[in-house]
């Protein structure tokens, strides 16, 4: 396979005369640097064009498809008997899930099928039914004020350490009325429960199983201490006492409260971060915003839209088909690029641009579809919403000072650092 | 033009009108009736068009499908009863003017 080299300062015509060179067999979409530099929706783009489903036959994640159309992306993810979620067979990631090496294994429903997926997805569904969340908006509301009242004004900051990682840390903590001065440990089993060692969060599976069963004892006593004691409105006061979760194992247990963590925590912190990126770059729909702060219901799915945190999802096919013409064995790899999928202009007008008024700015892929299409979805929403409520209250411009760095992944589509500067009112 | 009327948890009713073979989700959102979000497009893949068909009308509209997908998404709404269905699986034709739709309290 060719190398490819990118030079960081490429034009997008230049890098689209590139792309269109590279022989179409060779394209593979999986490598991190390519979403690092964010090069890869060019990439995108010509396979959208030239060969909608495609497929790669060598990558460092061995052979596998790519769907990159909206229509296509929304059939596989619709039919979970063909395309199965199963950990065991690889799991949700391009990177196979990792089965062996840790004896830790942590059961999560996402990465399960029926109907086992539907039983333990059911038990946890009330715990963060919109109803009972608003409950906590009163909260999540005053804490995220202090957190940019703390915020120097005209002085360079990182906006993603500052402010994106301590409100989702903060709204975590709220969610769980996990105690506040220990938040931080939230963030870091977070980061732990998705780490591969030797990625910079832990060094071995052994540090990794010993810091998740800290994780687990931790929980166990917040749990213990909650149980029987009817109306607290966190989520372990009401898996403690639901009828439905109050007598699940406890391994089961932890690993749905981790999905809750896990699947809040990079999703909301690059959420964050992308809203700001984007305005920027789009200083007309700033103005929109700034003379109509009402926009920020439709502005939020948007910003989910433009950022999609979560790249891709990936299915095994559990029996021959079909997809856009082409025939997919059985145990082949699909992978659903989501980011692909939300830059189709046959589904999604202009959908390069960000537009904080679109009509339909909950038509996106970024929360999926079907079955496992994203239960926080609505929570996420929420919080994005009154952060930006707060953040508006409070400054006129947050004005991007710099260029922004990402994550090198091919799964979360992460802001590393942005700096900005804050202009008050 | 087909007749719908929405009624809300709160008991506000959202009478509208239609053209026939669209869905009631269309109907819902062409409309603005609050409480129907229709996140997918109409493609029954996301449940945030979860209706409550009003008991008179049941019968016509047809209950839900055993193992479809329609149940498959159904199971992890709030507040679903045996006349929960989605709008946008609910076609309406002449056989179902007049027909009454309560939106649940909670949608997703
Ligand atoms: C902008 C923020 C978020 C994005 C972009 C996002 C995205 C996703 C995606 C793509 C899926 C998988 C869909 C599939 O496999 O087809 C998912 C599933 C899930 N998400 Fe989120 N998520 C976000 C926030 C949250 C939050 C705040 C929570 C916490 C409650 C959460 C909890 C979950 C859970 C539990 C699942 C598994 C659902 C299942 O398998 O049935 N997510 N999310
Ligand atoms: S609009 Fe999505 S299921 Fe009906």
């Amino acid at each position: 396979m060719t190398t490819l080299t990118i030079s960081p300062d490429q034009d997008s015509a230049e890098l689209s005369r590139f792309v269109a060179g590279i022989p179409l067999a060779e394209i593979d979409v999986s490598r991190p640097s390519l979403f690092q530099s964010d090069k890869i929706g060019a990439f995108f783009e010509r396979l959208r064009r030239e060969d909608p489903v495609h497929y790669c036959a060598e990558s460092s994640y061995g052979p596998y498809w790519s769907i990159t159309r909206y229509d296509d992306i929304m059939a596989v993810d619709t039919n979970h008997k063909v395309y199965s979620s199963e950990a065991k067979l690889g799991g949700i990631a391009i990177q196979d899930m990792h089965s062996d090496q840790s004896n830790l294994e942590l059961e999560m429903f996402i990465a399960m099928d029926q109907p086992k997926h539907d039983a333990q997805r059911k038990a946890v569904t009330p715990a963060v039914a919109p109803s009972n969340l608003l409950l906590l908006e009163p909260v999540i509301r005053e804490r995220a004020g202090a957190i940019l009242d703390a915020l120097p004004v005209g002085e360079e900051i990182d906006w993603v350490k500052s402010v994106s990682v301590e409100l989702t840390t903060m709204t975590l903590a709220t969610l769980f009325d996990f105690p506040w001065d220990e938040r931080a440990r939230l963030t870091r089993w977070s980061d732990v429960t998705t780490a591969i060692p030797g990625a910079g969060i832990v060094d071995s599976f052994e540090q990794r199983r010993e810091e998740l069963i800290e994780c687990a004892m931790y929980f166990k006593g917040l749990w213990d201490q909650r149980t029987d004691q009817p109306g607290g409105t966190d989520l372990i006061s009401m898996m403690a006492n639901s009828p439905a979760t109050r007598d699940m194992p406890f391994l089961e247990f932890l690993g749905n409260l981790l999905l809750l963590i896990v699947g809040g925590n990079d999703t909301t912190r690059n959420s964050i971060s992308g809203g700001v990126l984007a305005l920027n770059r789009h200083p007309d729909q700033y103005d929109k915003l700034r003379r109509d702060p009402a926009l920020i219901g439709s502005m939020v799915p948007e910003i989910i839209r433009w950022q999609t945190p979560l790249t891709h999802m990936r299915r095994t096919a559990l029996e021959d088909s079909e997809i856009g013409g082409k025939r997919i064995a059985k145990g082949e790899k699909v992978v659903m690029w989501y980011l692909s999928g939300n830059r189709d202009e046959t589904a999604i007008e202009q959908p390069e641009e960000f537009i904080i008024d679109r009509k339909n700015p909950r038509q996106h892929l970024s929360f999926g579809y079907g079955i496992h299409r994203c239960m926080g979805n609505r929570l996420a929403e929420l919080q994005l919403r009154i952060i930006w409520e707060e953040i508006q209250k409070r400054f006129h411009f947050v004005e991007v000072v710099g260029e922004p760095e990402r994550l090198l992944s091919n799964l979360v589509r992460g802001i590393t650092r942005l700096p900005v500067k804050l202009h008050a009112h | 033009m087909i007749k719908v009327t929405f009624i809300a948890s709160d008991g506000r009713t959202f009478p509208v009108e239609i053209g026939e073979g669209l869905t009631a989700r269309e109907a819902a959102l062409f409309n603005d009736v609050p409480g129907i979000d229709g996140d997918c497009g109409g493609q029954c893949a996301c449940a945030t068009c979860h209706v409550l068909v009003d008991p008179a009308w049941i019968d016509q509209v047809g209950r839900l499908a055993e193992d479809s997908m329609e149940a498959d998404l159904l199971q992890f709404a709030e507040g679903t009863t045996a006349q929960s269905r989605l709008a946008c699986q609910v076609k309406l034709d002449a056989r179902l003017d007049g027909i009454v739709l309560h939106v649940p309290e909670q949608q997703y």
